[in-house]
């Protein structure tokens, strides 16, 4: 199990625990965690899981590629950042124990 | 009541025609509300399915949730070129005395990004939770005029209403003309065997009449500071305040049929749906905090735009089918939102179901519905509004839906209200 912290606009921070492998999009769904949509399922197609990864851990996790369906749906998402990422798109391994990821007051 | 039930005959002669054969591009089918049972059969039969002849020319249809989503996310495989057909089964340009439009839902990237950048922010949700308060006191207003116990058409007197009124008020529209809108956006997808317009050359002269009106305003407000109206975003925004006038023309528009006939008849819809299944009536009546995931069901459930097209840009293979460069290519969101492989129980309307937002009527990938947010707003105010008021909306009569093979519409709704 890898630990994930998600914290919410309003500053309110949640520590939950989620498998290897699974995203991080899975761990806020799978943990009751507010804030992260996903209405297309994880499939990289609606950006409604959008997540600024905490500008320490970005290295780590990897940053937007241009010209990939990531990057190409985030341009158009409301706030996003040179940290933005679809939470989707973030498959949890152990080097990502305690990752930080903060969550946009809302998904569009 | 014998609303949306098929005769028996016609469910069988429907059953018995070859595959082959079936031509899903006819507007009937879809004012008959009948074509849910022709896309029953695609889905078990060849969910990937060529018509070879038709109206509107050979055409590919994608019946199932997944290989729908699979074309919608690959634009550089599947175009949305005007030029090349666009985004609706009938051809954009095809027409001899129609306007050649461009709007960005019928671009492919770079230019595609850069205009859909430009007016974003007007529908994003920072800019709706400062819309909120006064589309809920327009809601009010309409909902507060209505009859108790009389009937009347609930298109015309609320869904029409509304959404004109929001439409007004993102545009920042002159008030007391904003039927306009609604006149511009019905003709803007209507063709002359609606009945909406005489001819295409008489449609024309409207979408110019509408072109030079919104020049009016443009020019006024490209000289005041910018606002958050979306005539102001555009008029000020690097990315478009210098479009050609067919382009300026063709977003419009874009903007007002994406606001206008999509949230209308999801709101007729709703009321319809609701009162072919009393159980869910029931459910909401007693806990309408339920609206939330009740509306994401209404927008699956009414599926307002049947379909999206492409254009093959190469060969390509879904579903076994071997898709040649060049071919019209037609997403069916209205047969994937029924695909139970999907989506369970997928023919019924249940208004607490678990993952409500999981549905295809505003597609995904890079053209994915820009207003998706604001038309569950509107639909979640409505509902709210109507529930502190009526016990019920009653349907009295048969629904009239739209001739046309794009936009799931209903013309008419006669309803009763029920006071609370």
């Amino acid at each position: 199990m890898v630990k994930v912290t998600f914290v919410s606009s309003d500053g309110t921070r949640r520590e939950v625990e989620i498998a290897e492998g699974e995203t991080a999009r899975e761990a806020a769904l799978f943990n009751g965690v507010p804030g992260i949509d996903g209405d297309c399922g994880g499939a990289c197609a609606c950006a409604t899981c959008h997540v600024h990864v905490d500008p320490t851990w970005i290295d780590i996790v990897g940053r937007l590629k241009e010209g990939e369906a990531e990057a190409e749906l985030l341009q158009f998402a409301e706030g996003a950042s040179e940290y933005s990422r679809l939470a989707c798109q973030i498959p949890m391994e152990s080097a990502m124990e305690g990752l930080v990821l903060h969550v946009p007051a809302q998904q569009y | 009541m014998s609303i949306d039930t098929i005769e028996l005959d016609t469910a069988e002669k429907i059953a018995a025609i070859p595959i082959d054969e079936i031509d899903v591009s006819r507007p009937s089918l879809f004012q008959q509300d009948t074509i849910g049972l022709f896309f029953d059969r695609l889905r078990k039969e060849e969910p990937v399915h060529y018509c070879r002849e038709s109206h509107v020319g050979p055409f590919w249809s994608i019946t199932k949730f997944d290989d729908i989503m699979a074309v919608d996310t690959n634009h550089k495989v599947f175009s949305s070129e005007a030029k090349l057909g666009g985004i609706a089964i009938q051809d954009m340009h095809s027409v001899e005395g129609a306007l050649e439009l461009e709007m960005f839902i019928a671009m492919d990237p770079p230019k595609h990004d850069q205009q859909r950048k430009a007016v974003t922010p007007a529908v994003a949700p920072s800019n709706l939770l400062l819309l909120e308060p006064t589309i809920r006191e327009r809601a009010c207003q309409i909902l507060d005029d209505l009859p108790i116990g009389e009937e009347f058409d609930w298109v015309d007197k609320v869904s029409i209403e509304l959404t004109t009124m929001t439409l007004a008020t993102l545009f920042d529209f002159p008030w007391e003309e904003r039927r306009k809108l609604t006149r511009w956006s019905d003709v803007t997808t209507a063709a002359p065997e609606t009945g909406i317009v005489a001819s295409y050359e008489a449609r024309r002269e409207e979408l110019i009449e509408c072109a030079m009106y919104f020049k009016g305003l443009w020019d006024q407000r490209v000289n005041e500071p910018p606002r958050n109206d979306l005539i102001s975003i555009m008029a000020h925004s690097p990315a478009t305040k210098d479009m050609p006038f067919l382009e300026f023309l063709g977003n419009l528009l874009l903007l007002i049929v994406g606001g206008n006939d999509t949230t209308r008849n999801s709101i007729s819809g709703g009321v319809l749906a609701l009162n072919q299944n009393p159980t869910e009536y029931r459910k909401l009546n007693d806990d309408p905090s339920l609206i939330t995931s009740m509306v994401p069901e209404i927008i699956r459930w009414q599926t307002p735009l049947t379909h999206m097209r492409r254009t093959a840009l190469q060969d390509w293979e879904i579903g076994g089918k071997q898709i040649k460069k060049g071919d019209k290519v037609v997403m069916w969101y209205l047969s994937g939102n029924r695909d139970e492989t999907v989506i369970d129980q997928a023919d019924r309307f249940i208004i607490d179901r678990k993952n409500p937002r999981h549905h295809l009527s505003f597609g995904y990938g890079i053209h994915r519905c820009m207003g998706n947010r604001l038309a569950e707003l509107q639909l979640r105010i409505i509902w709210e509004e109507i529930h502190k008021r009526f016990a019920k909306v009653e349907v009295t009569g048969e629904p009239e839906r739209l001739y046309s093979t794009l936009v799931r519409g209903i013309t008419k709704l006669p309803v009763r209200l029920h006071a609370r």
